[in-house]
């Protein structure tokens, strides 16, 4: 256990806020003063000031994913993320990792299918250099040829990694592609291999010149800094980028009527005990009616959000036909957002059993609802999750930066504890009857290589 | 808009490198505790039972963090009971005292806190994050899990049918076989060699009285180590360390462990047609308290530590393609200690890696890190404390029990610029040669090697 926390937090440390508690704690910080401003070339910033720890976090969001790429250019908002490292006319390639690493500072960078981020985290007194670089490299990249096809050899390698060797997100990657009949979500952030072949400099330099601009980009800046420092570097970095054309809306191709069920097997001889996912698409935070994410948030968390979950107490602990089961809701999209459940047999229970079994707690969710004390746990829970987030400074600039990424505003977020307050049982129930629809869900099995059809 | 927790699924540029996913159950992997700063204010606390901890007073944020340690996990599992350990950590919130498991997780929810237990090789850890208006009756809830866990046959049976059902659910998994056979290769007949989750056949033997006995053993006040972060002084805290500690036995009673270096000059191959051939490489490691562990750690840095800049990042991903994270970590246990390298590549160039890996390692072996690297290396370490090592409450509890643990001292943070600045080139370059210079254990998962390949 110890081993495995420690070589993540070395890994992605990057996200972690270092908390070094000063002599004297100042009793009267709190985290809740957020700032937001933008520049006249429409870069928007968020400030959260926190001095507990000499250390600040930046970060900056495109608001570009996978999901805005071209029809057989999947993998290029991947592509062109590692590629920002190569360097610019200003900074060669390596530079500005290398005097990241000289202070002791964390970067790294990641891609959705709706944003792009990069992140650093180092000394205030480094942010001037951090915010330098970054701005330089929002419209100085330079992509040579001699680049590309090793990079190109490294994402793949990462596919093989991350999906290929696996037979679960082999499973995942597939199930993905038929919930969503018409959306880009369908497609892997990590991209398609044989597309991801023919992926080239002009893809990327097409891409980049479109999309990175600051009219499209979030900056966040968390930690032992003030809004007025921010906005002051802000100005002599990212406010000398000039503006960029101005991006249509993100219309993405929006999902058909699904009214079919539909399932995907994967058979693998890796695999030795059977297990099943179901998915459904659903409103996300972005484009759900009012208090509809809310209450999906909160039936994820009441039927399969943890031990105390109806999913956790019948299968696994009254019936002890499941090894495993649970629920999620990811309501962080910009367009439909997605529910899932899961289910792994113990014993001589039959994966069948343990899907009906899940099936059948919905249903009951579905035509009596829950009880009050069940949605006042639920809630309790969320809002006490968002005390300990503030805990966290790289973590709040996550929240920020994703929330602002997708359409999302600060004011929603200070609002969202007293908008999950709101959420009553009967719009608990109502989500689970309208939204968790057999007929419209997708499951996907994965199965030993010899065992018989679930069916 | 998201609840605090739930992400996207990103796709990261880098992240846990395939070494760390192997190696993980296998190697305590040092986060090298190298505080930046002396003004880390950390009080060491001594209750009037005599508990000590060190507590680190913060009210910024509402919250207490608790993390604690009792020395000695799954390598003191009986023979032919292997999982003992590890099955208890998951029986910690299924009751306790008077409670049963229904009422006692209710209670912990009705608290606000969130509580765990995590069972490893060398020591059974423990972690309770609450609300410092609801303190009392959390920290009331930790002390009924520490001191009375009832053990109750429902939720041992409950349990161990989970974990029955984990283990069976890799049978067929190439890596876990892998890391089975890695370590079974590695260590021999000593305990680290076991699985600490035991087998469907040792975990069948474990009784509750055998789980009752245990927890005699290793929850005494003799090896418990505690670390506190947030809104609580160190006079309150010192009653808290009573009421929770207290009336632990005084001595635990651990079965003595021997040190073990891992047997190297010897490949491990588990074939499957993988497209990914997974590629580990074990060398001589270096305790913790040497002397020279510091000229080692910044070798290892310019070696493969360092995310993006190390050797083996620049010659297998950014010259070759080859890897999409290559990287070497010092691993150390309490009782054994390596030097790990690894890398992911296509099937078709695992040859190449493999020999672009050991080249990188023979001349890291041969000539040392240059100036520039040992001194990037030393700028990173002392600048990267307050960001590694200190991220949070949490993080911050988990250092405290860390330094305790690792005997380091009180006044750690203000030597450890010193013993990081004093490294010299040739003290990094012997490092290199002492742990590199050896012929390695290595573990190749992939398809079977073609003739004349």
């Amino acid at each position: 256990m110890q081993a495995l926390s420690s070589i993540i937090r070395r890994t992605t440390a990057g996200f972690l806020v270092g908390i070094l508690l000063l002599a004297a704690p100042a009793l009267a910080q709190e985290t809740g003063d957020v700032s937001t401003f933008t520049l006249d070339n429409g870069l928007q910033v968020v400030v959260i000031p926190d001095h507990r720890a000499p250390v600040v976090t930046h970060m900056i969001w495109y608001k570009v994913g996978s999901a805005d790429e071209k029809p057989g250019e999947s993998g290029i908002a991947h592509f062109l993320e590692h590629l920002m490292f190569k360097g610019t006319e200003k900074h060669p390639a390596g530079e500005f990792s290398a005097r990241i690493a000289e202070i002791g500072g964390n970067e790294n960078a990641f891609t959705t299918q709706d944003y792009t981020a990069y992140y650093q985290q180092v000394a205030p007194e480094a942010l001037p250099m951090v915010m330098e670089f970054e701005a330089d490299r929002m419209r100085g990249l330079v992509l040579t040829d001699e680049v590309i096809a090793p990079e190109r050899a490294v994402i793949i390698e990462e596919r093989r990694m991350r999906v290929d060797n696996d037979p679960g997100a082999t499973l995942m990657e597939e199930v993905q592609a038929t919930l969503y009949q018409n959306h880009p979500y369908r497609l892997p952030v990590i991209g398609w291999l044989q597309e991801m072949q023919t992926l080239d400099r002009g893809h990327a330099v097409a891409f980049y010149e479109r999309y990175y601009v600051p009219n499209n980009a979030v900056l966040v800046v968390t930690g032992d800094v003030t809004s007025e420092k921010v906005r002051e570097l802000a100005d002599q970095t990212y406010g000398m980028v000039a503006r960029g054309s101005d991006l249509p809306p993100r219309t993405r191709p929006q999902e058909p009527e699904q009214d079919t069920m539909r399932t995907v097997t994967l058979r693998d001889p890796r695999v030795s005990v059977p297990s099943f996912q179901k998915q459904w698409v659903v409103p996300s935070y972005s484009n759900g009616g009012k208090g509809e994410a809310e209450a999906l948030d909160l039936l994820a968390e009441i039927l399969g959000g943890g031990i105390r979950s109806r999913l956790y107490q019948q299968l696994i602990v009254k019936t002890g036909m499941a090894a495993s089961a649970g629920a999620s809701y990811d309501g962080g999209a910009l367009d439909d957002g997605r529910f899932a459940i899961y289910g792994v047999p113990r014993g001589d229970a039959s994966l069948e059993a343990v899907e009906k079994a899940a099936d059948a707690e919905i249903a009951r969710i579905a035509s009596e609802g829950v009880s009050e004390d069940e949605l006042r746990r639920a809630k309790n829970r969320f809002v006490r999750g968002m005390i300990f987030a503030r805990d966290n400074q790289a973590g709040m600039a996550r929240i920020y930066g994703s929330t602002l990424a997708t359409g999302g505003t600060v004011e929603d977020l200070a609002e969202w504890p007293q908008r999950i307050e709101a959420v009553t049982v009967g719009q608990v129930k109502a989500a689970a009857a309208r939204w968790l629809d057999q007929s419209r869900s997708v499951t996907g099995y994965l199965l030993p290589a010899s065992e018989g059809d679930p069916q | 808009m998201k609840s605090p927790d739930s992400e996207g699924r990103p796709v990261s540029r880098l992240t846990i490198s395939a070494l760390a996913v192997l190696f993980a159950a296998y190697f305590l992997v040092l986060s090298a505790l190298q505080p930046a700063r002396a003004d880390v204010n950390i009080q060491e606390v001594t209750s009037a039972g005599g508990i000590k901890a060190w507590l680190v007073e913060d009210y910024t944020v509402p919250i207490v963090t608790v993390r604690f340690i009792f020395r000695g996990g799954s390598t003191q599992d009986p023979a032919g009971k292997e999982g003992l350990v590890n099955l208890m950590s998951g029986l910690f919130d299924e009751g306790a005292g008077d409670l049963d498991s229904d009422a006692f997780q209710l209670a912990l929810d009705d608290a606000g806190a969130e509580m765990g237990f995590n069972a490893g090789f060398d020591g059974m850890s423990g972690t309770m994050r609450m609300l410092a208006d609801k303190r009392e009756a959390a920290l009331d809830l930790l002390r009924l899990a520490v001191n009375e866990p009832r053990f109750d046959q429902g939720p041992i049976d409950r349990i161990r049918a989970q974990i029955v059902a984990s283990i069976a659910a890799r049978s067929r998994d190439p890596e876990t076989m892998a890391g089975i056979a890695f370590a079974q290769a590695l260590y021999g007949d000593h305990p680290y060699a076991r699985r600490s989750e035991g087998t469907p056949e040792t975990l069948a033997a474990i009784t509750a009285d055998d789980l009752g006995a245990m927890h005699r053993r290793l929850f005494a006040r003799d090896n418990l180590i505690v670390g506190v972060v947030g809104a609580i002084d160190a006079e309150t805290l010192k009653q808290e360390l009573d009421r929770v500690f207290g009336a632990l036995p005084a001595q635990a009673d651990l079965a003595a462990v021997p040190h073990v270096k891992p047997k190297l000059d010897q490949v491990v191959r588990i074939d499957y047609p993988l497209p990914q051939t997974q590629i580990q490489l074990a060398y001589p490691g270096i305790p913790r308290k040497d002397p020279d562990f510091f000229a080692a750690y910044l070798m290892n840095y310019a070696l493969g530590g360092s995310e993006f800049t190390s050797r083996l990042f620049q010659e297998v991903r950014e010259k070759r393609g080859l890897a999409y994270s290559p990287g070497s970590s010092l691993a150390n246990r309490r009782y054994s200690e390596a030097l790990v390298v690894g890398a992911g590549t296509a099937s078709d160039n695992a040859t190449e890696t493999l020999a672009v890996i050991r080249d990188v390692v023979a001349r890291m072996a041969a000539e040392g890190p240059t100036d520039a690297e040992l001194l990037a290396a030393k700028r990173y370490l002392l600048g990267s404390y307050a960001i590694n090592n200190l991220d949070s409450s949490r993080a911050i509890a988990e250092t405290l029990v860390q330094l305790q643990l690792e005997e380091l001292g009180i006044d750690y943070i203000e030597r450890r610029s010193e013993m990081i600045n004093s490294v010299t080139r040739e003290a990094a370059a012997e490092a290199a040669r002492r742990l590199l210079s050896a012929e390695p254990a290595i573990l190749i998962i992939g398809p079977e090697e073609k003739e004349g390949n």
